[in-house]
């Protein structure tokens, strides 16, 4: 298995939680520099993938590479190429805006010669400049996540994962966030993987994307070519119905719709 | 591109020498350290809180027994004898319920964004041992104050005081991991809580903080020399206090105290990771 333009790349990748498979023999493949959706329901496998993809947790079977290396046997690697925004709140509000970003330097370990100009061009990029030195806890729920890309792509990563970016957001604080990664598209030096429920998001922002649903890709593909093969009139929203089978959908452990919750209410 | 094995050879920006890789893990464990300090610095009340339970031990305990001459300290006075225990037992309950935070820092999604990050777990580990240090100074300042104002007689010689510096950082560092990784076990703030008071009293009275491993009857007297509190207590008495003594040796103290934290800085560094699963 093997794609020379491909950034990610799985093989019958697979994650059981004891006698529950949250995903089964996922095959993906990722070109550089696009914007890939993973889309699904609650309790598709998405937060999963991510996790495995970003080596937080190990697949039980299958393979994947990520920016050319092996997630299980070159965890180290990986993580040094990818930058990751996690669903949940991550940014530390009791520090400043500023202090995040050193501490994302440091762990990254970006040269010290550039820290201070990499930091001053995130900030600026994501529109945080003014309030770099205020503590996190007194941002709005889109600069919270401003500065979590901010943190994510500081050391200018080869692939972005970004897990439900915008959930819990105002239309104008996603807004904001969709057009810092139209901008990032439009560089081309990085490749984003996102997950989300948002078909809208999918359509705003997505080269490609695939439809989970059970643990397994469902639909994948263009938006366009997978709304063009259902019907003429057919929304991204049609070909997900289709694809999950349209049925009120039952998956998401309680400690999944919790911690959504959660990110919403502190987003406030 | 393929797959592991065969993957892109390394760049050369990627191939670190071992002085690299060791300055890097120093600097990113000093930056979870700073970023702790920031915090605490920030809002410095939970030191305030936290000398509380000191100063009644000192002020009520210390003097009351002091006066009835109930226990024998050989040339101390009990309150010179109880000094050092009582700054082990603030350092201790403080350090022990830092897993809480690490629980909260899990159900933010802090925990996440480290582990995805390419420092080494053991950096990320020691960087908040680190931090559970810094917390234990401040401590360690309102009781040599108090201390003092109770007539205590504190050694002021710089080597004893450096002394007692490294062994409330190294007494913070590890009972904070040993929370750390109780935190790793049991994932909840629910279930930590109960554990947490289950595991401070008992280490705090199987030791040698407030009465001498000689009135202890045999049994109890063998736990106290396999609790690591009692090292961290006898180190400071020799140190900390004019006329204090070792039962164990400085030395003997400051290495329990160094390979105990190596070897639980291991152990947490393998169960961290198991907290964003």
């Amino acid at each position: 298995m093997s794609d020379s333009n491909a950034v990610i790349q799985t093989s019958m990748l697979s994650r059981t939680f004891g006698s529950l498979t949250a995903v089964r023999d996922l095959n993906l493949v990722v070109p550089s520099g696009a914007i890939f959706g993973v889309l699904g329901p609650n309790g598709a496998g998405k937060s999963t993938t991510i996790k495995m993809l970003t080596t937080l947790l190990p697949p039980t079977a299958g393979r994947a590479a990520v920016a050319g290396y092996d997630i299980a046997r070159q965890a180290a690697d990986v993580r040094r190429h990818i930058g990751y925004v996690p669903q949940l709140l991550s940014a530390d509000g009791a520090l400043t805006g500023r202090e995040n970003l050193e501490l994302s330097a440091s762990l990254y370990r970006v040269p010290r010669t550039e820290r201070r100009r990499r930091i001053d061009d995130a900030l600026a990029f994501m529109d945080l400049t003014n309030s770099a030195n205020q503590v996190v806890r007194t941002y709005s729920g889109g600069m919270i996540r401003r500065l979590e890309l901010a943190q994510a792509m500081l050391h200018e990563p080869t692939v972005l994962f970004l897990d439900e970016p915008t959930i819990g957001l105002d239309p104008l604080a996603r807004r904001a966030v969709w057009d810092r990664l139209l901008q990032l598209k439009a560089n081309g030096r990085m490749t984003v993987l996102l997950t989300t429920h948002d078909m809208e998001e999918a359509e705003a922002l997505c080269d490609a994307v695939a439809i989970m649903h059970q643990g397994t890709i469902a639909r994948s593909g263009r938006p366009a070519d997978l709304r063009a093969a259902l019907g003429v009139d057919a929304t991204l929203e049609d070909v997900f119905a289709d694809a999950v089978g349209g049925a009120i959908e039952e998956g998401g452990s309680y400690r999944d719709v919790g911690r959504v919750r959660q990110t919403a209410r502190r987003l406030g | 591109m393929t797959l592991a094995g065969s993957g892109r050879p390394l760049a050369a920006s990627d191939s670190h020498t071992a002085l690299a890789a060791v300055a890097g893990f120093f600097e990113q464990t000093l930056a979870v350290a700073r970023a702790e300090a920031r915090k605490l610095l920030r809002d410095p009340t939970e030191l305030a809180s936290r000398a509380v339970q000191p100063v009644l031990w000192l002020i009520v305990f210390g003097q009351v027994f002091t006066r009835t001459h109930a226990i024998p300290t050989g040339p101390l006075s009990y309150l010179e004898f109880m000094a050092p225990g009582v700054l082990a037992q603030g350092v201790l309950f403080t350090a022990i319920f830092f897993g809480i935070a690490v629980i909260w820092e899990r159900d933010l999604g802090i925990v996440h964004k480290l582990l995805a990050s390419p420092a080494p777990r053991a950096a990320l580990v020691l960087g908040k041992a680190g931090a559970a240090g810094v917390r234990g100074l401040p401590q360690a300042v309102i009781i040599y104050v108090l201390a003092a104002l109770l007539g205590v007689r504190l050694s002021l010689h710089p080597v004893g005081l450096l002394c007692v510096t490294a062994l409330v950082l190294l007494g913070a560092a590890v009972f904070s991991t040993f929370s750390l990784i109780v935190a790793c076990i049991v994932k909840t703030r629910e279930r930590f809580m109960g554990i947490g008071q289950l595991l401070t009293m008992p280490l705090f009275f199987a030791s040698n903080a407030i009465y001498p491993l000689e009135l202890m009857p045999g049994w109890l007297r063998v736990v106290a020399r396999i609790n690591p509190l009692s090292y961290f207590v006898d180190g400071l008495r020799a140190t900390m206090i004019v006329s204090g003594t070792s039962r164990f040796g400085i030395g003997v103290d400051l290495a329990v105290a160094t390979g105990l934290l190596a070897f639980l800085v291991l152990i947490a560094a393998r169960l961290y990771p198991g907290l964003a699963r």
